[in-house]
């Protein structure tokens, strides 16, 4: 373990973090279709995995590996929900354009 | 059994008030008469029963209905009090009541709210009979505003006339300043006291040594104010004479015989707090002899039947205060009692003759009535002698004994009170003159219906004159009933100071020359020489500033009313506007800032994202820049 972060510094795996993070963001919003929008949103979270278990190895400590356990888990059972809301989306509008979801109008 | 005949005697014209108001339009008119009527004659045979009682017991009557107010150790009860005083005044309040309840049957008969007359006149009578019979100062006081709010509601009957109803305004908020006088009184008497009692408030300030001399000063005057209020003084009697809107009835029950006679009724009542405070009495005897003067010279040249028995009735108001002033309780309620006889005589009258002319009151459109209305004639007659104090008629004797008091107290107001009453003489035997002598000078339609009224309508009168007739009785010099009547309750009677002898009888003679003079002057002028009184364009010179009564309506608009209605209209188009504009103006950049920030919630998701991603960016270089330096 050690070994690979002496070949790579630490620091590098921040700044591929903080790259996967903002092509999530920038993903977000500047996409319209629903599906891009929640991979991006997959990005991010994987971005923020990822500096966790950077970290956790570089602190020698596993409790950042095990809190990627969960958030993973959270992950899959978010898509899960979010994939279906999509579907249901789709069939009401015709279309999974976030653009068009505009009933919360105030 | 006392307590009970007492309730009797409070309630039972409310009773009448209660069946009128309720049940008086399906009664019927005669039913309606017959009630209220009845429920004053059952007053006045209570009143007569505690009266022949008292004769002989000289005990006065206390009642305690129940604890009413009660904070530590400032206690009120809610009590009644039957002593001599209230009951002669009971007397003549239910007696003349319950005439007058007797000729409104035949008056008002063609009135379609009858039934919501004879309330207001049971009304009237239940508060008076609170006022008269409290045994303390805030029951006295229910009565007091009582009597007002049915004084309002009876000059203002004939709603429908805007003037009329302006007239009762009036009234109600002249009384209102003199009220207001009258609780300021009341709450320094109770700070001062500790009980508003009229029983332990004499006892206290008969005995007490260390009374203070101003609050005591002070608390006279505003009870005087509150009476000058209600008895129609000077500053504040400009509304009797407007009060003559109201039906006849009313003018001669409340106007004249005994509303107007609260404030007298008061000061004689708390005479032991008037004695500790001979700076006010002075004022009050000057403030009686000038409205004395002042009303009779109005009344000169008033041309309204109604507003010269109104003016009459101010200054005759006027004597009696000047009684007061001088200590001479006993004096002013002989004159009370003699007035209310004379007055509600003559007002009555003169509501027989308005009704014979189909409610012309115009005395220039009158004349020659003598004939076709005989019984109103003589009765008016009657009542005028005694009212200019001819010998031997009630008026005599009462005025006689005004202006004796005020000779041995003081020359100046005995030569006022004297012309005052040279000018009653003159202007009754005016009105006399021009309203039943020489030929009638309305129109020929009036002529043709010209008639004495029916019985209803004689009878009060009769039985009025009658009393205007022999009233003197009561109090002949020398040996008075009436002051060995009240001398428990007054602390000195001062008319015994001077005994009959020979500058006595000069002025009776003095007195007696004057009226008869009085008499004269308004023979010659207006059946020798036949004058009519001119049209009011034509007035000039002195009697033109007579006949607008010195202009104090006008000076009272532009000095207390015009001002008044400036500021308030200053206060609703400036302060008001102004104050709403900022109340409002909050309002409304509230709404505005909602309705911008609505424009944010858009529905775009996207937008929502963007602005969130900005808000954690800006959070965190916020942090980022606090930490760092």
């Amino acid at each position: 373990m050690e070994n690979i972060l002496n070949q790579i510094g630490i620091e590098n795996y921040i700044f591929l973090s903080v790259i996967l993070f903002c092509i999530g963001v920038f993903g977000v919003l500047y996409r319209r279709n629903a599906i891009i929008v929640f991979m991006s949103i997959e990005i991010m979270l994987n971005a923020v995995n990822l500096l966790f278990v950077a970290f956790s190895t570089y602190h020698q400590d596993a409790q950042g590996q095990v809190f990627v356990f969960f958030s993973m888990a959270v992950a899959a059972a978010e898509v899960a929900v979010g994939l279906a809301i999509l579907v249901s989306v789709f069939r009401n509008l015709g279309t999974i354009d976030v653009g068009n979801l505009k009933n919360l109008k105030g | 059994m006392d307590t009970s005949l007492i309730l009797v005697l409070l309630l039972s014209p409310f009773l009448g008030f209660l069946f009128n108001v309720f049940l008086g339009k399906k009664a019927g008119k005669s039913i309606v008469g017959i009630v209220g009527t009845l429920s004053v004659v059952v007053s006045f045979a209570v009143t007569i029963y505690f009266f022949l009682q008292i004769n002989q017991t000289k005990q006065a009557i206390e009642i305690n209905l129940f604890e009413w107010i009660s904070i530590q150790r400032f206690k009120i009860n809610f009590g009644l009090l039957l002593d001599q005083l209230s009951l002669i005044w009971l007397l003549f309040v239910t007696g003349i009541g319950a005439l007058i309840h007797l000729y409104s049957i035949s008056y008002m008969h063609d009135d379609e709210k009858m039934h919501s007359f004879f309330a207001y006149l049971n009304l009237f009578i239940f508060f008076m009979i609170t006022l008269v019979i409290g045994s303390n100062l805030l029951v006295m006081f229910i009565g007091w505003e009582g009597v007002g709010l049915c004084s309002y509601l009876l000059i203002g009957f004939w709603y429908k006339n805007q003037d009329f109803n302006d007239a009762a305004k009036k009234a109600f908020i002249m009384n209102r300043i003199g009220d207001l006088g009258f609780l300021i009184g009341i709450f320094i008497v109770g700070s001062l006291f500790n009980t508003l009692d009229f029983t332990s408030l004499k006892t206290i300030i008969t005995t007490a040594t260390d009374i203070n001399d101003f609050w005591i000063a002070l608390a006279a005057l505003a009870l005087f104010i509150g009476a000058s209020g209600k008895s129609a003084q000077i500053p504040l009697y400009t509304w009797l004479p407007d009060a003559m809107a109201g039906p006849t009835p009313v003018s001669a029950l409340i106007h004249a015989a005994t509303m107007v006679t609260a404030g007298i009724f008061m000061i004689t009542r708390l005479n032991f707090l008037f004695d500790m405070a001979p700076s006010v009495q002075n004022i009050i005897a000057v403030i009686g002899a000038v409205t004395s003067l002042v009303a009779a010279t109005i009344a000169l040249t008033q041309t309204d039947i109604k507003k010269v028995l109104a003016y009459s009735t101010v200054s005759q108001l006027g004597l009696m205060f000047l009684a007061l002033g001088l200590g001479a309780y006993e004096v002013a309620v002989f004159h009370v009692i003699t007035h209310a006889f004379f007055k509600a005589c003559l007002f009555l009258g003169s509501g027989s003759v308005i009704h014979g002319l189909n409610g012309e009151q115009d005395m220039r459109k009158m004349g020659g009535l003598k004939k076709a209305m005989p019984i109103t004639f003589i009765t008016m007659l009657i009542a005028s002698l005694a009212i200019s104090g001819i010998f031997p008629l009630a008026g005599f004797w009462s005025k006689d004994e005004i202006l004796m008091t005020a000779f041995h107290h003081n020359p100046t107001l005995w030569v006022i009170s004297s012309i005052a009453s040279i000018m009653t003489a003159f202007y009754m035997f005016r009105l006399m003159y021009l309203t039943f002598f020489k030929t009638f000078r309305g129109t020929e339609e009036q002529e043709h219906h010209l008639h004495e009224s029916p019985s209803l309508i004689t009878f009060p009168l009769i039985v009025l004159a009658i009393l205007s007739f022999i009233g003197g009785i009561i109090s002949l010099p020398g040996n008075s009933w009436l002051n060995n009547y009240l001398s428990p309750l007054l602390s000195k009677i001062v008319h015994e100071e001077h005994s009959m002898g020979a500058t006595e009888y000069t002025l009776m003679a003095i007195a007696t020359i004057g009226a008869i003079a009085g008499i004269i002057i308004a023979r010659i002028k207006y059946i020798k020489q036949n004058t009519i009184p001119c049209e009011d364009a034509e007035i000039t010179g002195v009697s033109k500033v007579l006949y607008n009564k010195y202009y104090v309506d006008e000076i009272y608009d532009a000095v207390f009313v015009k001002p008044v209605n400036f500021l308030s209209n200053f206060f609703r188009d400036t302060v008001e506007t102004t104050l709403s504009a900022m109340v409002f103006g909050l309002g409304k950049a509230t709404n505005e800032l909602a309705f911008q920030g609505k424009k944010l919630q858009n529905g775009s998701i996207g937008f929502y994202l963007f602005a969130f991603v900005i808000g954690v960016c800006a959070i965190l270089t916020y942090f980022y820049y606090q930490n760092n330096f």
